[in-house]
């Protein structure tokens, strides 16, 4: 046994007023969803905590709904629940691509939405197709329920607008017609991997303009995020080949990557031009 | 701390320390030792084990979140048709080299076929090694281990 969790508490509350009351209550309490990232994290020592509060038991946060005029996912939506649910297939297939793209169905079998999302890492694959998506984030704690819209939920490096004794309760995304959508994750190889750049982008055009488009990405950034501006160029715009490309270069310089293991800066900027334009394409439906 | 489940039928109960996972409790405390041992931290899926029907892997589990429910490791399928079917054809195909992954494949791959054959779809070699992905195989069966799992289906669907 070379890896082993911490002597720490474990409870499992059976409502969510408990669940807010222990996170209150316990200094040094964290929330477990599906575990694949914390359990990760407490075994190597990168994340400490005094008690583990399992959220696994709380119905109200399970489930992708359809709601008419929006989609509903709880929080503790197990992803492969999302690949899988006919909803999301539907209405969602921008966030559908890219939670396929997941971990491994191992991994999705455990791991939820709402985890990946508090987890904050700069890869989180649910981020960028919600971020595109601009889904509102509705987060309960001892104060009552407020909505932040995912855009302003990552604060920092693994860091959320999250408050102590706050969970994340569900995702609300509203439904709109969309004209095309593209996802694409570039990792170090094709299957169960990592990415070094991910791209979501979602297209509406009429008539050779593009009404609108959202460009999300990830991995380039200390948080997942919006290429505003490259949306901003494109917003109104006749499409043509140079102006996609101007857009694309225009993301490049909206990003601020690091060096890591899986690819260096200059590499991860070079991608974010080449994906952000494929993208596009694809969204176009010219590819 | 106590916890009860379900391990291959049976019900197990087992003192546990709060922060231990699945692997170490089937390993140490229940001897299922074909629950292997790999990278512990959800990378390999040599831990594997099928959680309610569902393969999960043993290592980012805790003990403690399975309680009421239902573990199955490759003991519990012994007489299970489809799984015998699914054994015989890796051992026929030579899906196996060293066999330390075998049985979390062999677990991975069990619970697909019964999903594809559930949801009355087709699955191609590109579908069947999508499910696999999380079955790391040193020794590079997965070619032999698709071809398995794709001859399996095909009688399968035949049969019915």
């Amino acid at each position: 046994m070379y890896y082993r969790v911490p002597r720490i508490k474990y409870l499992k509350p059976r409502t969510l007023e408990e669940v807010i009351e222990l996170l209150t209550k316990i200094r040094g309490s964290r929330v477990l969803a599906g575990g694949t990232d914390l359990l990760v994290d407490l075994k190597t020592g990168r994340v400490s905590a005094e008690a583990l509060v399992d959220i696994g038991a709380i119905r109200e946060l399970r489930g992708v709904e359809d709601l008419g005029d929006r989609i509903r996912i709880g929080a503790a939506t197990r992803l492969q629940e999302i690949v899988e649910s006919d909803v999301v297939a539907r209405e969602l297939p921008l966030l559908r691509n890219a939670v396929e793209s997941v971990g491994s169905w191992q991994i999705r079998n455990l791991a939820t939405v709402g985890g990946n999302l508090c987890n904050a890492s700069p890869a989180a694959d649910t981020a960028p197709p919600l971020l595109a998506y601009e889904a509102e984030l509705v987060i309960v704690g001892p104060r009552g329920t407020r909505v932040v819209p995912i855009t302003k939920f990552f604060t920092g490096y693994r860091r959320t607008a999250l408050e102590e004794g706050e969970i994340l309760k569900e995702i609300v995304i509203g439904k709109r017609a969309w004209s095309g959508w593209s996802y694409i994750k570039l990792g170090r190889r094709s299957s169960f991997t990592l990415s070094i750049v991910s791209v979501a982008v979602l297209t509406s055009t009429r008539g050779g303009v593009l009404e609108d488009v959202r460009i999300a990405l990830g991995s380039v950034a200390p948080t997942p995020i919006r290429a505003y501006r490259a949306e901003g160029y494109l917003r109104g715009r006749e499409v043509s080949l140079e102006v996609l490309e101007r857009a694309a270069e225009i993301a490049r310089e909206e990003v601020s990557p690091i060096d890591d293991v899986r690819a260096s800066a200059w590499y991860r900027r070079e991608m974010v031009y080449r994906l952000t334009l494929d993208a596009l394409k694809t969204s176009l439906g010219w590819s | 701390m106590r916890v009860s489940f379900r391990l291959n039928g049976d019900w197990v109960s087992v003192d546990v320390e709060p922060g231990e996972v699945l692997l170490d409790t089937l390993r140490l405390r229940l001897g299922v030792r074909s629950v292997k041992r790999g990278c512990e931290r959800g990378e390999c899926g040599a831990c594997t084990v099928l959680l309610n029907g569902e393969p999960v892997v043993s290592c980012l589990l805790l003990t403690a979140q399975v309680d009421g429910m239902e573990v199955t490791t490759v003991e519990g399928l012994r007489s299970d048709p489809l799984f015998r079917d699914l054994a015989e054809e890796f051992t026929r195909k030579f899906s196996i080299q060293c066999g330390y992954c075998t049985p979390a494949m062999l677990l991975t791959a069990y619970a697909y076929l019964r999903k594809v054959y559930e949801g009355r779809k087709g699955a191609s070699a590109e579908d069947i090694a999508k499910a696999i992905e999380g079955n790391l195989c040193r020794c590079g069966t997965y070619p032999r281990v698709v071809r398995a799992v794709a001859d399996v289906l095909s009688r399968l669907t035949r049969a019915t």
